[in-house]
């Protein structure tokens, strides 16, 4: 009973972090139809900023929450004038390419930076300790994790919902002329979502980095499952990618516990599934790819 | 079209003369650019003829790689035996991942493709026993077939020029026949072609099954070639290398993919050699080729063809035809 209460809190947490990371792509895919190959890439320059802010005094942790995401953001915001900016008549695959190609040079990049050694980022003590939870001592951390996804989920789902700029966001998801001929700056939509996007991928850099580490393929692994997270969940909505996201989490966590040899098996399997019954995913809306 | 073939011939034997000037560490860089040829000319049959994009070719490669190897170390190292051992294995994988990715295209395509392949990546990453795990399966015999053993590094490249040539011939002839054509007609305008009768289905799950063989094909020779293999080449990256390939050279035609290979494995051993940074310069020169040449190699030699013969007589000849038709 205690081994599944705790998994049960692993897997909530790693579903949090997968939804952290996954709500940019989904949202960028949404609006600007580019899968965001560089993802993962923005992910983990976000957590190896973290591990520079953080070399010296973990405490530092709480200042590497705010300026991450912010670097990441503005590196988004680059890439967004110079590369996409200018591509847009190419088409969306095209795109797509062209973050792939992006991706291999982020990896170089942190490469020659960060080197290629295994790294690991301290949590501040107030973090890193365990607390009490009916009757079970649970890592504080993890639950630190599972608040902020819930946080994140609840504001994003506000913004959209509530919001001016979420109405915008909205109608750009179902009809992207209609809303440019309603006078709505599409362009200026796009590199604010693309922003976004780059701010919550270094958001879940930080909060990911003290669990999962750092290694030099790590934005390959962590972008393949936030786009098994988008699938499951389906496009433009936030509680599809926070369904999915739970589940992947949960499924991943307690496969390995269980049956360690097929855990990443299971994932893949369940988004064949998914695709094929419903090719929309769980909560998505139809969106012609 | 007869400049074609002189061409082709020609290039023919200046390829099966290869062993008698180059040295033998070149001759292996050429043999791995033929497999590397084969590999990314079976997803071009997907990508550039039948327009399905595709991120998990390298499971092909890998379901043939490993057939071959396991085939090879625990049955006999002929070639007769683990060439077919290896095609219908990855046939069969290949049957199986097409009836599902049949149901879904454009994005969804691509992403489902990557999900199988990164389940037969972590199979084969999970399955020690089996596979040797991540210290990946070594020790695998020498290829022999019919008494000729092929330990020996010319032979074994005449063998796989060999397979190339009638890869090569047998996809131009698939491409141009009419059930070439039909893929082609899917790429283009899919909802037109079946409303014209086609059952597309049918066709491109045909296709994926023809990519599919013919990457196992590739994987089953590279490991014949190298003695070795691992579970980094059945990784997705070896699927991004592979698309790589086939847009830098030109997706659509025969020679495009051949040559994206080459360029590939020849810019990776000089820029290796001065510096690790290998994948920030494949990464560069990928964005440029997506953004300013789209078209591949083979476009930027077409339209070097099409400037030269027009500066000669091309502007000539449309110009006094547009002549004739004003007068007309």
């Amino acid at each position: 009973m205690d081994m599944i209460g705790a998994q049960l809190v692993n897997g909530l947490s790693y579903g949090m972090m997968l939804f952290v990371i996954t709500c940019g792509l989904a949202l960028v895919f949404g609006i600007l139809g580019v899968l965001n190959l560089a993802h993962g890439s923005l992910y983990m320059i976000g957590a190896y900023v973290t591990y520079s802010i953080t070399v010296n005094s973990a405490q530092n942790f709480w200042m590497a929450l705010i300026i991450a995401p912010i670097v990441v953001a503005i590196l988004a915001f680059i890439i967004e004038m110079t590369l996409l900016r200018a591509t847009y008549h190419l088409g969306h695959l095209s795109q797509v390419l062209l973050t792939f190609g992006l991706a291999y040079i982020f990896h170089d990049i942190a490469a020659i930076i960060w080197g290629s050694n295994v790294l690991s980022v301290a949590l501040p003590p107030s973090l890193a300790g365990t607390t009490v939870l009916f009757d079970q001592s649970f890592p504080t951390y993890r639950l630190v994790v599972i608040g902020i996804g819930f946080l994140l989920a609840a504001g994003l789902w506000y913004v959209q919902e509530k919001t001016r700029w979420g109405a915008i966001i909205r109608a750009g998801l179902s009809d992207k002329e209609m809303i440019s001929a309603l006078g709505v700056n599409i362009k200026l939509v796009f590199t604010v979502v693309f922003v976004i996007g780059g701010f919550l991928a270094g958001l879940g850099g930080v909060i990911a980095a003290p669990v999962l580490g750092l290694y030099p393929i790590m934005e390959f692994q962590t972008l393949i499952l936030a786009l098994v997270v988008l699938v499951i969940g389906g496009l433009g909505s936030i509680s599809g990618t926070f369904t999915a996201a739970i589940l992947i989490g949960l499924v991943e966590t307690f496969s390995k516990y269980l049956v360690p040899e097929l855990s990443l098996f299971f994932v893949y399997g369940l988004m064949a599934v998914v695709l094929v019954v419903k090719p929309n995913g769980l909560l998505g809306k139809k969106v012609a790819a | 079209m007869k400049k074609g073939i002189v061409l082709t011939a020609a290039v023919a034997l200046l390829m099966g003369l290869a062993p008698f000037f180059l040295s033998l560490f070149h001759l292996n860089l050429f043999t791995e650019i033929l497999i590397l040829g084969i590999f990314s000319l079976s997803l071009n049959v997907l990508v550039g003829y039948t327009g399905m994009v595709s991120l998990g070719h390298a499971a092909f490669f890998g379901v043939g790689a490993y057939a071959a190897g396991i085939a090879a170390k625990e049955m006999s190292p002929n070639l007769l035996a683990t060439l077919p051992i290896a095609l219908i294995a990855t046939i069969m994988v290949a049957a199986v991942i097409g009836m599902f990715c049949m149901k879904v295209s454009g994005f969804y395509f691509l992403m489902l493709t990557l999900a199988f392949s990164q389940m037969i990546y972590s199979f084969i990453h999970q399955s020690t026993d089996l596979t040797g795990g991540s210290n990946g399966l070594s020790g695998i015999p020498a290829p022999v077939a019919g008494g000729i053993d092929f330990s020996n590094p010319v032979l074994l490249f005449y063998f796989i020029l060999g397979v190339f040539f009638s890869v090569y011939a047998g996809l131009s002839l698939l491409v141009h026949s009419p059930f070439g054509q039909v893929l082609v007609g899917i790429r283009e305008n899919e909802t037109r072609m079946r409303s014209m009768g086609y059952n597309t289905t049918r066709y491109k799950y045909a296709s994926f099954i023809i990519a599919g063989a013919l990457g196992g094909l590739a994987g089953s020779l590279y490991t014949s070639f190298n003695g070795f293999i691992s579970p980094i080449d059945v990784y997705w990256t070896m699927s991004g290398s592979v698309l790589i390939m086939v847009i830098i050279g030109g997706a659509g035609t025969m020679a495009g993919p051949v040559l994206g290979a080459a360029l590939i494995v020849i810019l990776e051993t000089i820029v290796s050699s001065y510096t690790h940074s290998w994948m920030m310069i494949i990464g560069i020169i990928f964005i440029i080729f997506v953004v300013f040449f789209p078209k591949g190699l083979t476009g930027i030699a077409q339209s070097i063809m099409h400037r030269m013969t027009r500066s000669k007589s091309g502007y000539k000849e449309n110009h006094s035809k547009a002549v004739l038709k004003k007068n007309a």
